[in-house]
Parts: structure tokens; sequence; C-alpha cells
């Protein structure tokens, strides 16, 4: 087949393959940045809290996964939890080896080291509203509940958004790992393409642009967000 | 607990310290002299430099490093073009993709860190040196380059870091690092958990050793930053 | 008897940023030992002028001379003007002194070092030279004791007392003085004036943009009023301050002192 046509989506075109491949990379890497989110969220408010103990361990959970590889922590949680999950189901009498969905784990893992990135992100975002907002929350009456609804989420959040969209990029990328589960994510399919049709540099290149232009389009998705969000707002960083 | 098998494991993962080591060294080493010179066109004023190394910085930040590893090791050793050329022999063996792949891409990450650096140098304190007389060169010598250096530590710290869990991927390209290593023992013994864990370790630590080195370095050449002397 | 030669002369200079004109051709000749002050409002042109004297701004037209030795210009082909020698320029701005507003030490080298760098590294004087007159320069601004601390570490005066001294390290033939007290806290304007009202009195040549009135008044052997882009009033000090013609300048520093 001529080298343009094997990406087309007719017979034998990979078009099809790639473009799901880019979608299950879209939705493993947008799991994994929720994920990171509520674990990030986590760390953040325990290391804000002012206690020592749960401040120590946020702080050991974020060295801890910004030190390790993250190929290795991808290997760690899926054969970890694969492990698991057979041990588990031998408890019940079935044998032989479990799988854990690869999804699952290969989001996990994403989710438990940008976890670790978006903790610093929403704490730095939370140290950056000013002091004088709150003091007036308190004063007109508001209770801890309605403050940290109102005042306090929106404004971390609007703060946080330029890290955020950073760490997103990261998230897409780190999802490329996630191709060792055997998970067709767009890397995967790629490297299967590359080995079917023995084309590897059309199939890698063809990959890359494809992780581009999602990076591109998702960035500029983030810019608009951002300047919607920060309207009239002084930034957080000067 | 089999300490002996504990050591035992250790000690091969140990063993394969040496070449994430190198690969990683020497792809930071040459990465920096690519950045330079990316961050050389991009601050020159010359458009077509400066888009040049835009573009660089975009294609190199915004793919992911293994796909970039893949198109270098599998992709081009694939092209028949590339098999009767000269730079064949240099591309044949994986260490030296891995070296070439890993540089290209931490030259993208560190010319943008460069980048950031040159415009935190206070343009006062530029342009003081200006009216002193100072020509390009020795104004970019003895000013710009030692003040962007300070604000570029941190950055670069973590970028250090950053390449030395990429390394990690080599493993995917049949070179023996810790990484595969683990991997290997792994499948022999079934034993899921300690050589990963152990292989965390040696990167935990090797990770730490870095971050606190620059640390120090940082302490060293900004006694300007530190407060006030009693 | 032949005139000695100026140690500054500006001819006719001109400075437009895109639309705005904003020296329409200013005129100044600094003979050895003068001190003048340049007043105006924002807007006028004075820091501009200034500027353009030590080509950080580059004037579009007019002529700059340093002691005898014209600044060379050329046009490129855009039409706009550059200096047609770099190491030219380098070598007059290495004999002009500047004292920024901002102070502008190099922050990553200690009071000492800023005053010997551009000595050893431009004009390539011997290190222990450069050290010897470093320590008497700053005995002589009053900060002798704080040669080995670091910019961030001192306070405003200070500073700009250190800036004076690297400027003064350069031997310059002529010092420029942009806005030197104006981001300066009250109390400590006072010390920065001192020193300049010294090197005033010592003989040294000065060009001092300023809004401290006293200072133009009591110091300055003349003084030129710039109002958008022009000189509008000129001449000695009792000239200006007692009895000027020029109404806007009457009206300026009424203004000032308000």
């Amino acid at each position: 087949m001529g080298d343009l046509a094997i990406f087309g989506f007719g017979q034998g075109g990979w078009g099809l393959a790639l473009l799901q491949g880019a979608a299950m990379t879209l939705l493993v890497s947008a799991c994994g940045l929720l994920i990171g989110a509520a674990i990030g969220g986590l760390v953040a408010w325990a290391r804000l809290s002012g206690k020592l103990l749960a401040g120590g361990v946020g702080q050991a959970y974020a060295a801890l996964f910004r030190g390790l590889p993250e190929l290795l922590i991808v290997y760690f949680v899926y054969f970890g939890t694969s492990t698991l999950l057979t041990q588990a189901a031998l408890l019940f009498g079935h044998e032989g080896f479990v799988g854990v969905p690869s999804f699952a784990a290969g989001a996990f893992a994403v989710g438990v080291i940008s976890g670790a990135y978006q903790a610093e992100v929403f704490r730095a975002a939370y140290l950056a509203i000013s002091r004088g907002e709150l003091e007036a929350a308190v004063s007109v009456g508001m209770n801890r509940a309605l403050m940290a609804r109102r005042i306090i989420l929106p404004q971390v959040l609007r703060f946080a958004l330029p890290g955020l969209g950073n760490l997103w990029q990261v998230a897409l990328k780190d999802s490329s790992l996630i191709s060792v589960t055997g998970l067709t994510e767009l890397m995967r399919v790629s490297q299967v393409g590359a080995g079917s049709t023995h084309r590897p540099f059309a199939f890698y290149l063809g990959g890359a642009i494809l992780y581009l232009v999602m990076t591109v389009a998702t960035t500029r998705v983030f810019d608009i967000a951002e300047a919607r969000a920060t309207r009239g707002m002084r930034r957080a960083t000067g | 607990m089999d300490f002996d098998f504990i050591a035992k494991t250790f000690n091969r993962l140990l063993a394969a310290l040496p070449l994430t080591l190198s690969v990683w060294f020497l792809s930071v080493v040459l990465g920096g002299f690519v950045a330079a010179g990316v961050t050389w066109m991009r601050v020159s004023g010359v458009r077509p430099f400066e888009l040049f190394a835009r573009t660089y910085v975009m294609v190199f930040r915004g793919t992911p490093l293994l796909i970039q590893l893949f198109v270098v090791y599998y992709g081009l050793a694939s092209l028949p073009a590339v098999r009767a050329s000269v730079v064949w022999p240099f591309l044949r063996d994986a260490f030296n993709c891995a070296v070439l792949s890993l540089a290209l891409c931490t030259a993208g990450y560190q010319a943008e860190i460069f980048r950031g650096a040159l415009l935190a140098v206070p343009h006062g304190q530029v342009e003081a040196a200006r009216a002193c007389g100072m020509s390009r060169l020795l104004m970019f010598r003895r000013i710009i380059f030692p003040i962007a250096l300070r604000h570029a530590l941190p950055a670069y710290s973590t970028e250090m870091i950053s390449m030395v869990k990429s390394t990690a991927l080599v493993s995917l390209i049949t070179l023996w690092d810790v990484m595969s290593v683990a991997l290997k023992i792994r499948n022999d013994t079934l034993i899921t958990y300690l050589p990963l864990i152990l292989a965390g370790v040696i990167y935990f630590v090797v990770n730490y050793i870095i971050g606190a080195g620059f640390l120090a370095l940082e302490r060293r050449l900004s006694p300007h930053l530190r407060p006030r002397p009693s | 008897m032949a005139a000695a030669t100026p140690a500054l002369t500006v001819d006719k200079m001109h400075k437009s940023f895109g639309q705005l004109e904003v020296l329409k051709g200013i005129s100044l000749t600094a003979n050895d030992g003068d001190v003048i002050s340049i007043l105006g409002s924002s807007g006028s042109g004075k820091s501009t002028f200034l500027r353009c004297i030590n080509l950080l701004e580059i004037p579009d037209e007019g002529v700059v001379t340093v002691a005898g030795e014209t600044i060379k210009m050329r046009r490129r082909r855009d039409g706009r003007a550059e200096p047609a020698d770099r190491r030219q320029v380098d070598r007059i701005r290495s004999e002009l002194g500047m004292v920024f507003q901002s102070f502008n030490l190099w922050s990553h080298l200690t009071v000492l070092e800023n005053l010997i760098e551009a000595p050893v590294h431009v004009q390539k004087r011997p290190r222990a030279e450069c050290i010897e007159e470093a320590r008497a320069l700053l005995m002589k601004v009053g900060i002798a004791d704080k040669w080995s601390h670091y910019p961030a570490h001192l306070s405003g005066g200070q500073q700009q007392r250190a800036a004076i001294a690297r400027s003064l390290a350069m031997r310059p033939k002529v010092m420029l003085f942009d806005e030197p007290t104006s981001a300066l806290d009250p109390e400590l304007v006072g010390e920065v004036l001192r020193v300049m009202r010294a090197l005033a009195e010592e003989g040294r040549t000065m060009l001092v943009v300023t809004h401290e009135m006293s200072f133009a008044r009591d110091v300055s052997s003349r003084v030129m009023f710039l109002h958008q882009g022009l000189v509008e009033a000129e001449g000695s000090p009792q000239e200006l301050f007692s009895g000027s013609t020029s109404d806007r300048f009457r009206q300026f520093i009424s203004k000032e002192r308000g």
C-alpha cells in the first residue's frame, strides 16, 4: 500500500485505529488527571492543615512520586494490583493470573503521579488567595463551608489553571507509557501498526504528529479557559 | 524475608546503574549544547531562526519521549536512506540512539529554562553594563550569564531529575538499564514487588543526591539572596 | 586665546518614539567643571536626552562630541540612525559615567566587585590598582565598611552611593545622573545629594536630570529647563530662579515647591 494510504480509512487503512487510539489516550489521560486532582487536593489539604503528621505524610507522598520513574510506577501499579487481584481470586478458588483492566491501572498510575504535582499547584493557588478576601467573607458572616464553596474553591481553580494546563500536557505524554500494559491507546496502536506493516518510521512519526495535534489543541482550550477565568483578576504570577 | 535474595537482587540492579547514569549524563550534556544553540536562535532577532527555535521546543515538549525514542531507534533504522548513510554505524547502536533521542528531548525543556532565565535578568543591570562600555560579549560573560545561571538552577535541577526518570524508557529499546534488570528478575522469579521496590529505591536515592547537590550549588552561588548578615 | 575643548557638546538632537517626537532639537555645551541641572516636567524629554548622549537610546539626529571626539553615526537602509563604530561607542561609554534612578548595581557581585568590574574588564587596568582605588572611593562616599556586602543588603541611599562610586571608578570625563534621588525615601535623599555636591565642588563635569530644586539652585553652575522637547529656558541658577522671563518655568518651580 502507498505511504499515505495506510493512514486512510478504507480497507487495510489504519486511520480509524489511530484516531481511536487517540481518543483512548484522551480518555485515559482525562481520567488520570481527575484522579490526580482528587489525590492532589487531598495532599494539598493535608499540607495546608498545619498538622504535623498530615503535613509530613503529604510531603512524603509528593517527594516519593516525584522521585520515581513514571514507567516504574506504571509497572508497579499494573503488576502490583494484578498480583493483589490474583491472590484475592485464589481465595475464591479461582486459579491463574487475573489481570487488572489496563485502563483502570493506567489511569490510576497517571493519577498517582499527577497527584503529587497537582498537590503543589493547589497549595500554591490556595496561598495566592489574598487574606483580605477571606477576612471579608468571615466578616459578613459566612461559615466555613460556605466560604470554602463560594470564595476559596473558585479562586483556587482560577489560580491553578496555568499549572493544571501544564500538568494536563504531562498526563497526555505519561499516558503513552500505559502502552506497556497493552491498552490500545495511541502509542500502542502506533506500535502495533508499525509491527504489522513493517513501517515503523511512518507510524511513529504519524503517532507523534497526532500527539502534537492533541497537545496544541488542548493547550488552546486551556488558554481560552484561563483568559475567561482570570478576566479582571490580578494574576498569581506577575 | 529472604535477605540473600534481596541482596542478590540489589546487587544485580546496582550493576546496571552505570548504564543508566551514563545515558543520563551524556544526554544531559549533549542536550545542553543543543539547547544553548536553540536558545541562541530564539533570542537572535532573526525571524526564521526564532521560528525554528519555537517549533523545536513545541515539538519536543509536545510529544511523548517514548514515541520520540521509537522514531529514532525503530523508525530511522528502517529507512533505507539512513542505512546507507554515514550515520548508520552510529544509529545501529541502541545506546547511541537512546542518548541522541533523550538529548534532543531534554534540549527542548532546557531551552525553555534558559529562555526564562535570560528574561529574568533585570534590564537595569544590563543597561548599567552597556553604560560602562562593555561589549556585547563581555556583558554576556560577566553579567547576563552569571545572573541567568542563578535563576535557572531550581528549574534545571527539576529537569535533571526528570531526565533520570526518563532513562527508564531505554529499557524498551533493548538496553539493560536498572529498569530492564528489575523487570527481568520479576519475569524470571515472578516476585512482583521486591525487584520493583528495590529499583525504586535506587532511582529515588540517585534523584535525592542530584537534588541535594543542586541545592548546595544554589546556596553557594547565591550569597546575595540570603538574608542580611548581622 | 583659544578656548579649551568642551568636555561635551550636543548639537541639535532629535528623537522620536514612533509618531511622538520627544526631542525637537536640543543643543548643549558643557565645559570642564560645569554642573548642569536639567529640569522639566515628565514628558519633557530630559531623561531621553541624557540617555541619547551615551547612546542607551539612539538619537534620530544630532551630533555628540565627548572631549573633542565625535561619535560617528550612519543611516541604516530603513532610514534609522545607528552608531557607525561599535568599538568607539563602547570606548566613549567608558569615559562617560552614568548613575541611574534605580541604581542598577549588579546583584551577583559584592559592592567592591561592582566597582572594579568595568575598570578591570573594560578598561583593562591592573586589578590591584582598581581595588585600591575602589576602596578609596568607597571611603569617599561613606560606605567603606560595606565593601564585601551584596547590593541587596544595602539601603537605597547606600546603593546609590555605591553606584556613584562605581561610576567614579571608571575615571569618567563627564558624569551623567538620571534622576539619582527620585527612587529614594526622603530621609535617604540627603546623603546622596551631599556626595553629589562634594563631586561638584571638586570640579567634576556633571549633567544632572533632577527634581531636587535645592541642588539645581545651590550647586549647579547652569540650569536647563526643557519643555516638550525644546530648551525653554537656560542660564545660571540666579538668572532662572530669581528673575526668569519664562512663564512656563515659573509655573514649573511653583508646582515643584508646592
